[in-house]
């Protein structure tokens, strides 16, 4: 046997070793980082920062939102074209794939993680799907009580199999209990506020709250309390002030309620809202650089940072919670887009779109500790969101 | 990381219409139509704006989301006159915010004509 032969032998023998025992690994340090001109998502690993995959061929993913599995190894993307995508972290493939509406905007996953939930513009409504296959399980139409058909916005989970969204056009909140998610019970209020444009469960799935993009506050519902019905907080929080054009939807999720208190974005307002998390009174406005299009408290809640919409979007602002006041401006790079934190709030990893890259700040010290390149990236997904209720 | 937007066949199509569209522009004596068109690099900063800041509400292929589809076919019929205006002054009522602090009328036109033929995505 000469030289090479036994070199390819040994070669040979490594690759097949290589393929019956692949390297077992956890998700919980995984996550996604969406490439929204390309149609791809990068598998990311958040220490050390690596980009461990990339998973193309998933449609228009301007906007796209996800969800994780209950075991954090498979995410669904809810794409703009109406694609809903079930991708393995672990093999970094595309595990199913259904084109269920014609305008999707987002999602949520049942309590139970048996029922992947999409809501869409066109045609207005809800889809329920089974989590391992993605066959429809049950449609729901968003229509007003004259019959229009309504955007629908700001769907989150809720303990018990349940789901809230809001509609955009009808101003109306829906609480869809999904015990037979073929046969959906819907609890509807009406009248909720002019042009709801996102909503958000606390983490705790008490409180759904929507915010109002046609008038001044946001609509609250507490789910300990449905027959209260929904009320609107923050009211009038523009009074006095000159609104300015929003050249960028705000968005909400759970990461606004933080400790004693509530961060929300003002419409039309370069300021941070603050509300008693209790009494949902107002406590503070903080002014900030721009209009805020995230505002995202800290895992500890000891601090709350802000990005901004355009033309403002080249600057993140850290508030001080107990001052309430603005301690840090940052300039990580162009067209800021999303911030996701880690688990514990360690670092915390921001897509500029403009520069194609995540940047991963240290968040003890503010410095950056890596950089990785990515194709025009958004919406950052980490995988202790598969824990969460409201993610 | 820079992408080119076309190929350069469809560009030399798009300057093309481009040319024709300025000759009818010229011939129908629209106000406007004497006005500059917007030089190269001001082009690519308005297709920049068009596909990222636009596309955040009308979406990246144009086909609409919180914002309606801006497709040639959604397009069809509507006077440019008032989707110039639409982007100059926004329209009260809805999420469209006026543009005017960032875009010029003459900007605001070429994007129409772009948009009215569907610029390739």
């Amino acid at each position: 046997m000469t030289l090479r032969t036994l070199l390819s032998a040994v070669l040979a023998a490594t690759a097949l070793a290589g393929c019956a025992t692949p390297t077992l690994r956890g998700s919980g340090d995984l996550g996604v980082v969406i490439e929204r001109a390309a149609g791809s998502l990068q598998v990311v690993q958040q220490q050390p920062p690596a980009s461990l995959a990339r998973v193309r061929g998933l449609g228009d993913l301007s906007h796209a939102s996800l969800v994780y599995s209950r075991d954090a190894r498979y995410v669904y993307v809810f794409a703009r074209d109406g694609g809903l995508s079930k991708v393995d972290l672990l093999t970094g493939t595309l595990q199913a794939r259904v084109l269920q509406a014609g305008n999707s905007i987002g999602g949520a996953i049942s309590s139970d993680g048996r029922i992947v939930a999409a809501q869409n513009y066109s045609p207005g409504g809800v889809k329920l799907f089974d989590a391992d296959t993605l066959t429809l399980l049950a449609d729901i139409p968003a229509q007003d009580a004259a019959g229009q058909s309504s955007r629908v916005v700001g769907l989150a989970d809720l303990p018990g199999n349940r789901f809230a969204f809001a509609l955009f056009d009808a101003g109306e909140i829906w609480l869809l209990d999904a015990a037979n998610p073929c046969q959906p019970a819907i609890t509807r209020y009406r009248g909720i506020g002019r042009q709801p444009y996102d909503g958000l469960a606390s983490s705790d799935g008490r409180y759904y709250i929507a915010g109002l993009f046609g008038e001044d506050g946001l609509a609250l519902l507490d789910t300990w309390h449905l027959d209260a019905g929904v009320r609107r907080i923050l009211p009038a929080y523009g009074q006095g002030e000159t609104r300015l054009p929003v050249y960028k939807m705000p968005h909400l999720r759970g990461w606004s309620l933080a400790g004693d208190y509530a961060f929300f974005p003002a419409i039309g307002q370069s300021q941070v809202l603050v509300a008693d998390s209790r009494s949902w009174q107002s406590v503070a406005k903080v002014p900030v650089y721009g209009q805020p299009v995230f505002v995202m408290a800290e895992p500890g809640g000891r601090r709350v940072w802000v990005n901004f919409a355009f033309p403002h979007n080249d600057t993140v602002q850290v508030i001080d919670v107990p001052s309430m006041q603005v301690v840090h401006t940052l300039k990580p790079g162009r067209s800021i887009l999303h911030m996701e934190f880690t688990a514990r709030g360690d670092a915390v990893w921001l897509s500029s779109r403009d520069d194609d890259k995540v940047v991963v700040i240290d968040t003890r010290t503010l410095a950056v500790r890596t950089e990785l390149p990515a194709a025009n990236p958004s919406g950052i997904f980490f995988s202790w969101r598969a824990g969460r209720m409201g993610m | 990381m820079t992408k080119p937007l076309y190929s350069r066949g469809s560009l030399i199509g798009l300057m093309l219409m481009l040319l024709a569209c300025a000759l009818l522009f010229a011939s129908e004596a629209v106000p406007a139509s004497h006005l500059p068109k917007p030089d190269a690099a001001r082009r690519q900063v308005l297709l920049h704006l068009l596909r990222e800041d636009c596309g955040a509400c009308h979406g990246l292929t144009r086909q609409g989301g919180l914002g309606s589809p801006l497709t040639a076919a959604a397009l069809a019929g509507k006077p440019a006159d008032s989707l110039v205006a639409t982007i100059l002054d926004g329209r009260p009522g809805t999420a469209m915010p006026p543009w005017r602090p960032f875009i010029s009328e003459q900007e605001a036109r070429w994007l129409v004509e772009l948009l009215q033929q569907d610029l390739p995505r």
